[in-house]
């Protein structure tokens, strides 16, 4: 393997170097790597920045073969959501290779944190902390989004570390039922807890709503021009927009610095080899815990975020095939890739919100079959998720190290999650 | 494999054994145990009546659970990997049996009893032989070529594989419930007082039976049960020896989507099903399975009846009970305290590998 530099042979060196693009490739690894990182990371970031003010403008009027039109700034708001959730997904399962099955539970948990801070739904308190551009005299709590979103995080954080620590010492594939469970408990105690000993907890199945919006209060507006509050202003769907993309943008920095960090290369090397990580003194139970923790916390701001924008927390929203969803992002992307899940994201949420549905009409209109193929989304994600461990296990746009483990394997016998089959 | 050894953790009971203290998980786990008995106890005494009646819906749901546990155990037992497409095998071939009574066999429910006997029999014939074969075509298609890969490669397959089987239902019965045709007789094979047997739960355990003491037989007495012990202790060392290690866990998932057949059949006697039954009773299976010990027979079956029991008299008991909207909790509840306290099950043996 390593064929990377060596003189490229074949139909595809040929296109190449008949395009020049060695040249250019060559040009390109010359430079430093901040500017190989930076340079397209703000051009794609600058492309998503101005995406909703093209869309109105542009985008929207123009039709697109076969997914007939680009997805709407709402859509967009859902997809960058799953992104940051699929990113966390990828600390736990993807640098620390731990599979976690049920990790809607932290989705919800974290949107059910933001109904309880931020909404009326404890009617019995009146307490505003920093809440922008809400009427003082609701009652409720309502805290300010912002920081709400830290909080649903850290209750998040401590939710993951609460499940992990008594899981986490169990074998892959047992800790991947363990987490499957919680993914399954958690959702049916929101529904459940309407009446916990005669208190409303949860609103059980009718969930909580309206939820409050972010905002930055009339100081800020003032003195920058910031919103008041998401919800109150004409363009309220372009704001989630580029919340949510500031969101994604930090997520994904953190990742990107994590992975690199200390902590990062002890996730790694549990991944690669456990026995050999805890001989090297790497703490394999705080190290695992440490995962289960950032990972959650990142999924809890992507559930409290997406239920503020839509204004309410719902049980019904918090099923197996969210975990299973998300999980087929960071395989398609490449477990352990960041651009590979962010990427991989993007497709299969912006599939799940309109895509499918689109394709499957353009399918109908052009050909013979009638096939609805949004009804069959979660069979065409378990087939892809099948073909993926049968063809290309290390994905799409595979981390280089992670894509040598795989072809390599680290060591005979032990490799990425403890030891192979017989 | 031998890497974990050293690194057992003790059973909570050994404190006690020991003759130190007891933990705090060992006193936690007994208040439990008593307040369960005391609510039955008092539920007894309350109700005996309703008691027995509920205990019998717990023994016959408990069937159903106890085969298609078998069936993620002897999966478990061969290839450490745990089925999670066994679940919707299992539901698809119920609803396949629901057609094969109406569309195949013609069955209203209007026969004489002897056809009704010959109809069954043929169903639970045709169905199990489905079933298997969908079995064995799924590890055909999704898990051999992963073998030698790691542990999770499959595992995270076998998600897949479940979601595809359920969308193979959801494209043939869409999202409509089916159930079996009223075969047998609505009223009970007899009563005593207010205690009464159906006919589905008495048809349930008679078929359960024979089908249990079969599967024991295969895997204790027949060549190909020993060549399947020998694959699941090494599968290298039975391949030297001259074992065809494919062909017996082709047999393996062969049997176990039997069994999931059967048990289909005997579930859609008794209640409705739809595309997604299976995924439910799939991770009750699997708690089951747990329960009693992966990979131990006896001990799937033993986790079968006692998870029926609990969820009977979780929903059918009047007094302290938390009540059906909490079962699917509970049996996770249980799932994630077994393997955190005591990973081998009731039944089973502490492995080496250890969890």
């Amino acid at each position: 393997m390593a064929t990377e530099g060596a003189a490229p042979a074949g139909l595809r060196g040929r296109v190449a170097s008949a395009l020049r693009l060695d040249d250019a490739r060559r040009g390109w690894r010359r430079l430093p790597a901040l500017v190989r990182t930076l340079v397209p990371a703000t051009l794609l970031l600058a492309v998503a920045a101005l995406y909703p003010v093209y869309y109105e403008s542009t985008l929207a009027e123009l039709s697109v073969p076969v997914i007939r039109q680009f997805p709407s700034v709402s859509t967009a708001v859902i997809m960058l959501v799953f992104m940051m959730m699929a990113v966390g997904l990828n600390i736990v399962v993807g640098y620390a290779g731990l599979l976690d099955l049920g990790y809607v539970a932290f989705y919800a948990v974290g949107a059910y944190t933001a109904g309880w801070l931020a909404s009326g739904h404890f009617q019995q308190v009146q307490v505003h902390i920093g809440s922008a551009g809400i009427s003082p005299e609701l009652r409720g709590i309502h805290i300010n989004l912002w920081l709400v979103l830290l909080i649903a995080g850290t209750i998040t954080a401590i939710a993951g570390i609460l499940i992990g620590l008594p899981t986490l010492r169990l074998r892959g594939d047992y800790l991947a039922i363990v987490t499957l469970g919680f993914g399954e408990i958690i959702p049916q105690f929101v529904r459940n807890a309407d009446s916990l000993g005669g208190f409303n907890l949860t609103a059980g199945t009718f969930g909580i709503n309206p939820i409050d919006s972010p905002g930055f209060g009339e100081g800020l507006n003032e003195a920058l021009g910031l919103p008041i509050n998401f919800q109150q202003s004409f363009e309220k769907v372009n704001l989630f927009y580029w919340g949510a993309l500031a969101l994604l943008v930090i997520t994904v920095f953190c990742s990107v610095r994590l992975r690199d960090s200390r902590l990062g290369r002890a996730w790694i090397a549990i991944r690669e080899d456990e026995t050999a990580a805890a001989a090297m003194g790497v703490p394999l139970m705080r190290t695992k815990t440490w995962a289960y923790a950032i990972g959650a916390f990142f999924g809890g701001i992507a559930g409290a975020y997406y239920a503020s924008f839509k204004a309410g927390a719902f049980p019904s929203e918090f099923f197996f095939n969210i975990s299973v969803f998300l999980l087929c992002m960071v395989i398609l992307g490449g477990m352990g890739s960041v651009w590979g899940v962010v990427v991989a994201g993007a497709v299969l949420a912006y599939l799940n919100q309109e895509g499918l549905a689109n394709i499957g009409s353009w399918l109908n209109r052009e050909t013979p079959l009638d096939f609805e193929v949004s009804k069959y989304q979660f069979g065409i994600y378990g087939a892809l998720i099948v073909l993926m461990m049968i063809f290309r296990p290390q994905g799409l746009i595979p981390e280089s190290r992670r894509k040598r483990e795989i072809q390599e394997g680290v060591h005979e016998g032990d490799t990425l999650y403890g030891e192979r089959h017989a | 494999m031998s890497v974990e050894a050293g690194r057992e953790r003790p059973s909570p009971l050994d404190a006690l054994r020991r003759g130190g203290g007891p933990g705090p998980v060992a006193v936690v786990g007994v208040i439990v145990l008593v307040l369960v008995v005391a609510a039955l106890i008092h539920n007894f005494v309350e109700a005996p009546q309703a008691f027995i009646n509920v205990s019998l819906i717990g023994l016959s749901t408990g069937a159903v659970y106890a085969l298609v546990a078998l069936g993620y155990t002897l999966v478990y037992g061969i290839l450490q990997l745990i089925n999670f497409a066994h679940g919707d095998v299992f539901a698809l071939s119920g609803l396949i049996s629901s057609s094969i009574m109406i569309d195949v066999l013609h069955l209203s429910g209007g026969e004489t009893a002897v056809v009704i006997v010959a109809g069954l029999a043929a169903t639970l014939a045709m169905t199990m032989a489905g079933a298997a074969t969908l079995n064995a075509s799924i590890e055909f298609l999704a898990y051999r070529r992963l073998r030698g890969q790691p542990r999770l490669t499959m595992l995270i397959s076998a998600v897949g594989m479940s979601f595809i089987v359920q969308n193979i239902a959801l494209a043939i019965y869409d999202v409509n419930y089916q159930s079996a045709p009223p075969l047998l007789p609505s009223g009970a094979v007899f009563t005593v007082g207010n205690v009464s047997l159906q006919w589905d739960k008495l048809t349930v355990i008679l078929v359960t039976i024979p089908v249990l003491i079969l599967l024991t037989w295969l895997v204790r007495a027949t060549k190909q049960g020993k060549a399947m012990r020998a694959t699941a202790q090494d599968q290298d060392a039975a391949a030297m020896m001259g074992i065809n290690v494919n062909r017996t866990i082709t047999f393996t998932f062969v049997l176990a989507g039997a069994l999931a057949g059967a048990a289909g059949v005997l579930f859609l006697l008794q209640f409705q099903m739809r595309y997604d039954t299976g995924f439910e009773l799939g991770l009750i299976a699997f708690t089951a399975a747990v329960l009693g010990g992966i990979g131990n027979l006896a001990g799937a079956a033993l986790g079968g009846l006692l998870i029926g029991f609990i969820q009977a008299y979780n929903e059918g008991l009047a007094h302290w009970t938390l009540g059906g909207d909490w079962t699917r909790s509970m049996v996770f509840g249980i799932l994630i305290a077994i393997l955190v306290f005591r990973p081998e099950g009731l039944l089973g043996e502490r492995t080496p590998e250890g969890v």
